[in-house]
């Protein structure tokens, strides 16, 4: 049935073989694979939050304004700012300027500990407060496993992206990757960043004691 | 030209650990997967065959079980242990992640997958995976009773639910959850490499029908296992972190009141579990489609039947299979609305299905049949997935799903379509592939015997199972002694046990088959079944980067057999169009 079109013609179609349907390499398709499948992970996680959330009308609300929703909101532009540099790094890798791209990259790592910091005592502060991930003061110890469950998750990926910095950093320097290279880090920071533009919202902002 | 994304230009590994055990070539790795696979279903076979002498013998003393008599949530263990190894093990393993590795890059015409080391450490992450799981019937308490589904609260409660729910259980889900990500690995690969790595000329309209079922298999596993990770993340934390996700308030376990866990749906697991669940038959299944499909048209010497309409199906199948996971769940109590929709969507699936039945056919239809093993497992194939659909239909139904549910009925639908269908693809893929391999033909009248005896057995194995449904005998049931109105089906489950027994003894039949026929099997050349796909084209077994350098170039889809005109009966993929003589 394809014999109609000339082999030239369906060669020379990206999707022909022989070379990468819009010349996207194996890593970054791999990579955004990577993210959907992730993007799944965290779905169910936020799906099964609102559902546990519906089934407990007694959910409690108790982020202050201030630390809480203060601090979340510093983190919050923390982790936007880091996805600059992050695009910062990546147009460097581009133009082949090794010295910013690894600056950028660096900083981009940095922006990732200061929110792992921030986030860390935001959790010492709750724990203090008496919530845990069986417990909470309001005694509805779904809101703590929720909580501590789905930003933790998220906290662990942001501490793999920076250990993946890191090692892009140091590597590109070394010139053991290349400008490719760079974009996919990239992308996984980015989705990292993507991913708390959700959380953020549905468990901080919706969790607001507003005094009522 | 095709290169490697990573890896470069590499050369055969020399030392043994290399190239044997921690081997990154494509090939190794699918028959480390495929001896993974075979670990597990003679091991999960064993299980099967320890719970049907129960069933017929409650009485017998059995080796394995410590007390001499087998107790009930001994027997649950087995149940459980039994179906996760099969379903996860087997039935993931074996079709996708070995033949697919092994065969879908030569197809394609590359040299290896696009990420060679994430391949070697999918299977080893699989086999931690199975490891942690096999620890489970170690450790104290034994083996997890809750299933292969794992339902909470049982699952949830921990060691005072019962045996094995303790230490057991929890080894369960951290083996799943590790299982989850070789999968996501080994899925990503999978359709990475379809996608960027085929050789010139190889079109997604010349792939073979193969490569498509793997690579709608690799997008359900990238997606489905992406929630089944998230499920098994929370059933942990609710077993270890004292979480209550699935663990409601005010339940009483054997008079202790649980007051440490609240607020928690047990339907909220269900939703997750089956969102996987539903997708993972069609995992399971559409390998062995795609074998099907390849093993009828060589055998056929006909082009396949309606080829862009069998890719069609198998994305319909493919998509269909994320929507319908609802009926698994028509007992829980939701609401008939939702039930009507979940049921008018399954129904829906037996569309693509009967397309794809009725191509097969189209495929046979008129054709000089060669009947190898290859092809009897394939016609099997065809014949115990029309089987185990059309039973499909009936529990599709929510009202006849009530009275079938938690029956035998049950039982011999899903081991019928998702189990002995898939393994029969299983079958055939090793009769087919067996000699590129290894190098050497399995032996065909062993294997005709096996095909036989395994065909007829599995049927006398399954059918009388919908019968004992239909007269309202209960699964998962240990004991059926003193229960009146099951006594008159007692003599049922005496002749599937023997039937069993039968079946299970013609398995190891086919393994000395495998194993007799890699020492004194008739060597098989190059492309002993006149096939015309690029994995035919190179030596048997082929050399370390399959084509020795030589990238091949496509010219024409993957199935053109009996072309008029031509000079033989089958024009491989790779040859040059004017040595092929064809007449437009």
């Amino acid at each position: 049935m394809h014999e109609t079109k000339s082999d030239e013609a369906l060669v020379s179609s990206p999707w022909s073989g022989g070379t990468r349907p819009f010349s996207v390499n194996s890593k970054k398709l791999g990579m955004w694979l990577f993210i959907v499948s992730d993007t799944l992970t965290f779905s169910a996680l936020l799906l099964a939050y609102s559902y546990v959330r519906l089934a407990n009308p007694d959910w409690p609300r108790p982020f202050e304004i201030y630390p809480a929703i203060a601090k979340s909101t510093t983190m919050t532009i923390i982790l936007l700012a880091s996805s600059l540099t992050m695009v910062l790094g990546v147009a460097a890798a581009r133009r082949n300027d090794r010295v910013k791209t690894v600056r950028w990259l660096l900083f981009t790592a940095v922006g990732g500990i200061l929110f792992v910091v921030l986030h860390t005592t935001e959790w010492i502060n709750l724990i203090h407060e008496g919530y845990t991930p069986w417990s909470t003061p309001q005694g509805v110890p779904l809101f703590g496993a929720a909580f501590f469950g789905i930003t933790g998750l998220h906290m662990l990926h942001v501490t793999i992206g920076v250990i993946y910095l890191a090692v892009m950093a140091f590597g590109y320097q070394k010139q053991n990757f290349d400008a490719d290279d760079v974009e996919v880090t990239g992308l996984y920071w980015h989705f990292v960043d993507l991913v708390w533009m959700f959380v953020f919202p549905m468990i901080y902002l919706m969790s607001v004691n507003l005094g009522g | 030209m095709v290169t490697h994304e990573s890896g470069g230009h590499h050369h055969p590994p020399t030392g043994f650990i290399r190239k044997y055990i921690f081997s990154v070539d494509h090939k190794v790795i699918g028959i480390q997967y495929y001896f993974l696979a075979l670990f597990s279903v003679f091991l999960g076979m064993t299980l099967s065959l320890l719970m049907r002498i129960h069933l017929v013998w409650p009485a017998a003393k059995l080796p394995f079980t410590p007390g001499g008599v087998m107790t009930p949530e001994q027997y649950l263990a087995l149940v459980t242990m039994h179906g996760t190894i099969m379903v996860f093990m087997v039935l993931t393993t074996a079709p996708q992640s070995g033949f697919g590795n092994y065969i879908l890059p030569i197809q394609i015409g590359a040299e290896d997958m696009a990420f060679p080391v994430l391949n070697m450490l999918s299977f080893w992450v699989t086999f931690v995976s199975l490891m942690v799981m096999v620890t489970a019937f170690f450790v104290t308490g034994g083996a997890p009773i809750s299933g292969w589904t794992a339902y909470p609260t049982l699952s949830a409660l921990g060691q005072i639910t019962g045996p094995g729910q303790g230490a057991g259980q929890t080894l369960w889900v951290i083996g799943l959850g590790i299982f989850c990500v070789a999968s996501l690995l080994g899925a990503l690969n999978f359709i990475t490499t379809t996608i960027d790595l085929r050789a010139k000329g190889m079109t997604f309209g010349r792939l073979p029908l193969t490569v498509w079922a793997w690579l709608i298999t690799a997008v359900l596993a990238l997606l489905a296992f992406g929630v089944l990770l998230a499920a098994c993340i929370l059933l942990l934390l609710d077993r270890t972190a004292g979480t209550s996700f699935f663990i409601p308030g005010g339940l009483v376990v054997t008079d202790t009141p649980i007051t440490w866990h609240k607020g928690g749906s047990p339907l909220l697991w269900q939703h997750l579990f089956w969102f996987f669940g539903h997708p993972e038959v069609y995992i399971a299944i559409l390998p062995g489609m795609g074998v099907a499909s390849h093993v009828l048209s060589t055998f056929s010497r006909k082009p396949v039947f309606g080829y862009r309409a069998m890719v069609g199906a198998m994305c319909a199948i493919g998509f269909l299979g994320f929507c319908v996971w609802g009926h698994h769940m028509f007992i829980s109590g939701m609401s008939p609305y939702s039930a009507f929709a979940f049921s008018l969507m399954t129904m829906t699936i037996g569309v693509p299905s009967a397309i794809k039945t009725f191509n097969w056919l189209g495929t046979l239809w008129g054709a000089q049949i060669r009947f190898t093993t290859a092809m009897l497992f394939a016609l099997g194939f065809v014949s115990l997935f029309v089987t185990g659909g059309l039973s499909g239909l009936f529990l599709a139904q929510p009202s006849l799903d009530l009275y079938l549910h938690d029956t035998y009925f049950v039982v011999a639908h899903f081991h019928l379509i998702m189990g002995v269908a898939a393994i029969f693809g299983i079958f055939s893929a090793t009769y087919f592939w067996y000699p590129k391999m290894f190098g050497r033909m399995l032996n065909e009248s062993i294997g005709r015997l096996h095909f036989w005896i395994t065909f007829v057995g599995v049927y006398c194995i399954f059918m009388p199972m919908h019968f004992l449904g239909l007269a309202g005998h209960p699964r998962r049931y240990a004991d059926l002694t003193g229960v009146n109105f099951l006594a008159p089906l007692h003599a049922v489950h005496y002749f599937i046990t023997i039937s069993a027994m039968v079946v299970i003894t013609m398995q190891l039949l086919f393994l000395f088959n495998f194993f007799y026929s890699m020492k004194a099997g008739k060597i098989a050349g190059d492309n002993p079944y006149e096939a015309t796909t690029l994995e035919w084209a190179i030596p048997s077994p082929p050399p370390f980067d399959n084509f020795a350098g030589q990238v091949p170039v496509v010219y024409r889809g993957a199935y053109e057999f009996g072309v008029p005109g031509a000079h033989a009966d089958f024009i491989p993929q790779h040859l040059v169009p004017a040595k092929a003589g064809r007449s437009h």
